[in-house]
């Protein structure tokens, strides 16, 4: 074999000689190609394994952690859900229609095959600043591939997020969550039990699409990277439609052992971690694998990542049961192959062997690295540069009305409408709680509980640092949960990085996951599950390190439903946790006034965090929560905005009196500036005193702001104005400030160190 | 407003008159409103069975439901395989005869590939999916789906479709206007059917529309969405409870449905001269 040869596939000289020791032999053109893919960075970690080993995995709760095709955990009343998150932001970067649709299809496939029906998409969706051109080809794209997939396969895009910056200009991030229900004690595993069961692909046929699709998912993206666009696949939402309700009857049939969805590294992964979390091995015949094209090398059957296919292991005997039954479905079903017991994955063709390998070679003996982690050089000069200067005094509240106004009306902080409202977030008549709020709220159909679900990240903060901005997501992702009145219970990640093989990246990486992992044990969540998605780097330039985190939680009673808009005229707007004002490093605010990616973004403090989640659901429990709403992105003033447009069935306003501003803190810090651990609330004035005393138990501190009103939003500091605004003003430029952004009406440019 | 204002008091909540009436849900390959269908009319009350698309036997249905979805995945042309199903002959059949066939979304638009109804179903103005709550006024509050309305009241139902902008030739649009085959058309919260409130650029902000015989209707919005409180409104319950109810009459009266002519234009919404306590089967109360 030709060096020439593993060098293409992505293989060091290195890991080459290590699967010839452990052959004993030098691996065929077949077999190469498979180890090739398993052991690319996308299925084997090998950069990111003992890293994710810091994240806490158990919980009450857990019924499935880490290693199968989806983490679960146990809703009561006879419901599990399960959930996974997934990135397909190279293909998306290629492609973005494709790219995203195919991301949606795969990741819907993993909760098929843990036996559950999936009921809810999310998408964290990355890119760089909106306008015309690229920037609004790939949003456009990205938008309407999610939709055309999602729509047609009736599963609803329930919430997500859509951030900016220039960072993913030339590679943008698109990460998927599909989110499913079983009954209890009926999820399916992706184990290829019992010798002599026969193994059942089904669904699409095998093409050329695809093939080395994780090996280019492996890598940074460059010149030659438009070259790849075969590596991407081109989705059929259509089929998986049809092989969800076959998959789901053939499961529910008792005739199956178990599933396993076929997604990166398509025939090869599927048979090879099958086996190996089963133990056993497997035998498959290539010549029974349908063809959508003739001429295909095994090589080719073996890797490619033709969409919609999944294999069935079935109980022996009961082929005919599953063949008829995706028949029923319209769905070709060939028996490729069976069960083994001696631990190898082997491949014929023509009655010949073209493959044999040990499975567990494949599938659990890649190597593990840990390079050289460094501290990036421009930390230390984001950390200390000068802010730029706030608005004088005499230019209060102009200059303040402007700088929110500005916030609202941009694409950073406008309306996702024209976002969510291309996705059918209604089909399948659970959606309680729709697009638009701190989380979706989900029905559990014969059940008074619900499930609410969101997706978070925060690049810039995890820029300026990415163990504070770790820890801050996991915070925020929970307290959006709570938000809404709903126990967090376990969320799973994706974690989007550029090359492991930088020690500036590779140390973001490092950070960003302990800092993750002190936030779950703080606020007591299990893992369940992640994706790492390294080498987002294009022509050498990375994305910010952006971990992604899938929140679930539990709602014991759908009617104790919290909304994040004001209620009533004559509520009183709280605000719970965090006294401190807001900071304005790594704020929204600098980035949108200033262009400016500067400071340093404050710590979470965890035991308060923590606290003030205990608060809300208390709060929540007992009914006495009119509204709440997580201070974010834009801080305070941009929070007491969103619960004024967010109120229903109108618009309202509220009167507010921060009270005296602490001595040395800028005002523009106190109205925008971020800090975790704050939410704004409104409660009537007869809820007051339990909230009061339910705060004081707790030891959070709570205090009221003010009152809400009618159509104006009003912020006073010690008598002093600094914001006075009509909210139907703001509610103009926050409605179309996507659409206008798309269109071209953009801001200027970030400045950015390093 | 006039859409806070439900139907008649004791026909508020799951568990309805009208227990007696039989649906069936067709399912095509790729429907995925199906299931949300049955849902809904389950817990309305009533008797509900699927109905495979292979199937032909309609008999003991007394209304057929179309569902949305992207039936054949919508290849072609939205609805345009699925009228050579089995089924959709069934339900050609099941028509002629009478019987009553409500088409919802891509529903809707198979029964206009089948001919079923008149017109023609273009993508949305905007070139883009929407999915939304939208008001929607009733012109026509004496068919069979619509029997449980007053006329002019605004219904707050969600539509999801790509190609619901309705489209009819002038002669067939004035022939539609004219027999008050309009059922339901886009409005805002007043009722005022305007540009702004036309969301898909429908010809005339049609929403819905039935044949002459009027057992036989296609809207785009889903009311099977609209029908408990904690999914943002109950306004979708008139609409198939007014099926169920009219089916039951025709059962009573089966010369009325023979005839298939427009019921009688008393039948509005708080009058309800053939419903309420005239047709609840025992426990209808509860």
């Amino acid at each position: 074999m030709s060096q020439s040869a593993w060098r293409e596939m992505g293989l060091s000289d290195q890991e080459y000689r290590r699967i010839c020791a452990r052959l004993g032999r030098e691996p065929n053109l077949t077999e190469l190609g498979m180890f090739a893919v398993l052991w690319s960075e996308h299925c084997a970690y090998k950069h990111s394994r003992h890293w994710l080993a810091l994240l806490p995995t158990q919980g009450e709760r857990v019924v499935q952690g880490p290693g199968e095709n989806a983490g679960a955990v146990d809703l009561g009343d006879g419901f599990v859900a399960c959930w996974k998150m997934e990135s397909h932001n190279h293909p998306s970067a290629i492609e973005p229609f494709q790219g995203a649709a195919t991301g949606v299809g795969g990741i819907v496939r993993d909760i098929l095959a843990m036996g559950a029906r999936p009921v809810a998409l999310l998408d964290s969706l990355h890119f760089g600043p909106p306008g015309p051109g690229r920037a609004a080809y790939l949003i456009d794209g990205v938008v309407s591939g999610i939709a055309a997939y999602g729509n047609c396969i009736g599963v609803p895009t329930v919430g997500g997020e859509t951030r900016f910056s220039e960072a993913y200009a030339l590679n943008p991030l698109v990460n998927v969550m599909c989110v499913g229900l079983a009954p209890r004690g009926r999820l399916a595993r992706g184990v290829a039990e019992g010798v002599g069961n026969p193994v059942l692909l089904v669904g699409n046929r095998t093409g050329r699409d695809g093939i080395h699709g994780c090996t280019f998912a492996s890598e940074e993206l460059g010149q030659g990277s438009l070259s790849r666009r075969p590596a991407v696949q081109v989705g059929d939402p259509f089929t998986e439609k049809l092989l969800i309700e076959a998959c789901l009857e053939a499961w529910g049939s008792g005739a199956l052992v178990g599933m396993q969805d076929l997604g990166a590294a398509g025939l090869t992964s599927a048979a090879a971690e099958s086996a190996a979390r089963a133990g056993t091995g497997m035998e498959i015949d290539l010549d029974r694998v349908p063809r959508r094209e003739q001429g295909m090398t095994p090589y080719e059957v073996m890797l490619s990542e033709s969409q919609e296919r999944m294999l069935l292991i079935a109980r022996r005997g009961r082929e005919e049961e599953v063949r008829r039954i995706m028949e029923k479905w319209g769905l070709a079903a060939s028996l490729v192959g069976r069960v083994t017991g001696d631990g190898r994955l082997r491949v014929l063709e023509g009655g010949r062997v073209v493959a044999d390998v040990p499975v567990s070679a494949l599938a659990q003996e890649a190597p593990m690295y840990n390079p050289r982690a460094l501290r990036p050089s421009y930390l230390r000069e984001a950390w200390t540069a000068t802010l730029p200067s706030p608005p004088p005094p005499s230019s209060w509240p102009a200059a303040l009305n402007r700088a929110l106004l500005r916030l609202l009306g941009g694409p950073d902080l406008g309306s996702r409408r024209w976002v969510y409202e291309q996705y059918d977030h209604m089909v399948q008549t659970g959606t309680a709680l729709p697009p638009g709020a701190d989380a979706a709220v989900l029905m559990l159909k014969g059940s008074r509980r619900a499930l609410a679900v969101c997706a978070d990240g925060n690049g810039r903060a995890c820029y300026l640092d990415p163990r504070r901005g770790g820890a801050a997501v996991v915070a925020e992702a929970a307290r959006n949960l709570v938000c809404v009145g709903a126990r967090p219970i376990g969320i799973t990640n994706c974690l989007n990085f550029g090359s492991p093989e930088k020690p500036s990246v590779y140390w973001q990486f490092q950070q960003a996951v302990a800092g993750m992992a002190e936030a779950c044990r703080a606020l007591n969540l299990p893992v369940t599950g992640g994706n790492v998605s390294f080498y987002n780097e294009t022509s050498g330039r990375a994305v910010h390190p952006t971990p992604v985190i899938g929140a679930v939680g539990l709602l014991e009673d759908i009617s104790r439903l919290v909304r994040p808009g004001f209620d009533s005229p004559g509520h009183l707007v709280l605000l719970l946790g965090d006294r401190a004002p807001g900071e304005l490093g790594g704020s929204q605010y600098l980035e949108t006034a200033f262009g400016a990616l500067l400071g340093r973004p404050p710590a979470v403090n965890l035991a308060l965090e923590s606290r003030l989640q205990a608060l809300c659901l208390d709060a929540a429990a007992e009914g006495l929560l009119a509204s709440a709403h997580d201070c974010s992105d834009g801080g305070l003033a941009v929070a007491l905005a969103e619960c004024c447009l967010m109120a229903a069935p109108q618009a309202a306003g509220a009167e507010v009196d921060l009270g005296t501003l602490r001595a040395g803190t800028r005002v523009d810090a106190w109205l925008f500036g971020e800090r975790p651990s704050r939410v704004v609330a409104s409660v009537s004035p007869g809820a007051l005193e339990r909230v009061v005393g339910l705060a004081r138990a707790r030891d959070v501190p709570c205090r009221v702001l003010g009152v809400v009103g009618p159509g104006r939003l009003r912020v006073r500091a010690r008598g002093e104005l600094l914001l006075d605004v009509e909210v139907e003003e703001l509610r103009q430029a926050w409605e179309v400030a996507l659409a206008a952004a798309l269109a071209g009406a953009g801001q200027g440019g970030v400045r950015q160190v390093g | 407003m006039s859409r806070a204002e439900g139907p008649a008091p004791g026909r508020e909540g799951w568990g309805t008159p009208s227990a007696a009436a039989r649906f069936g849900v067709v399912v095509f390959p790729g429907s995925n409103c199906d299931a949300d269908c049955f849902w809904a009319l389950e817990h309305l009350g009533y008797r509900v069975r699927y109905v495979w698309h292979q199937d032909s036997d309609l008999e003991d249905l007394d209304c057929v439901v179309l569902p949305g979805g992207f039936a054949y995945g919508d290849h072609l042309r939205a609805g345009a395989i699925a009228r050579f199903s089995p089924v959709m002959q069934a339900v050609g059949r099941f028509a002629r005869d009478g019987g009553l066939v409500l088409g919802i979304c891509n529903g809707f638009q198979v029964l206009l590939e089948a001919g079923l109804l008149p017109g023609a179903m273009l993508a949305n103005s905007g070139l883009r999916f929407i999915c939304r709550y939208v008001f929607l006024r009733v012109e026509n509050a004496s068919t069979p789906f619509t029997r449980l309305c007053r006329p002019g009241q605004v219904l707050r139902i969600p539509i999801a479709h790509y190609q619901g902008n309705y489209y009819a030739g002038p002669a067939t649009l004035s022939e539609l206007e004219r027999r008050g085959q309009v059922v339901l058309r886009y409005c805002d919260e007043e009722g005022r059917v305007t540009p702004e409130s036309n969301p898909n650029g429908s010809l005339g902000g049609i929403a819905a529309v039935a044949n002459p015989g009027f057992n036989v209707m296609g809207l785009m919005p889903h009311p099977e969405r609209a029908c408990l409180a904690e999914l943002g409104s109950t306004d979708g319950r008139l609409i198939l409870m007014s099926a169920a109810e009219e089916a039951v009459r025709r059962r009573r009266a089966p010369q009325a449905a023979a005839a298939a002519g427009p019921p009688d234009a008393s039948a509005g919404a708080g009058a309800g001269p053939a419903g309420a306590a005239g047709t609840a089967p025992p426990g209808a109360g509860r």
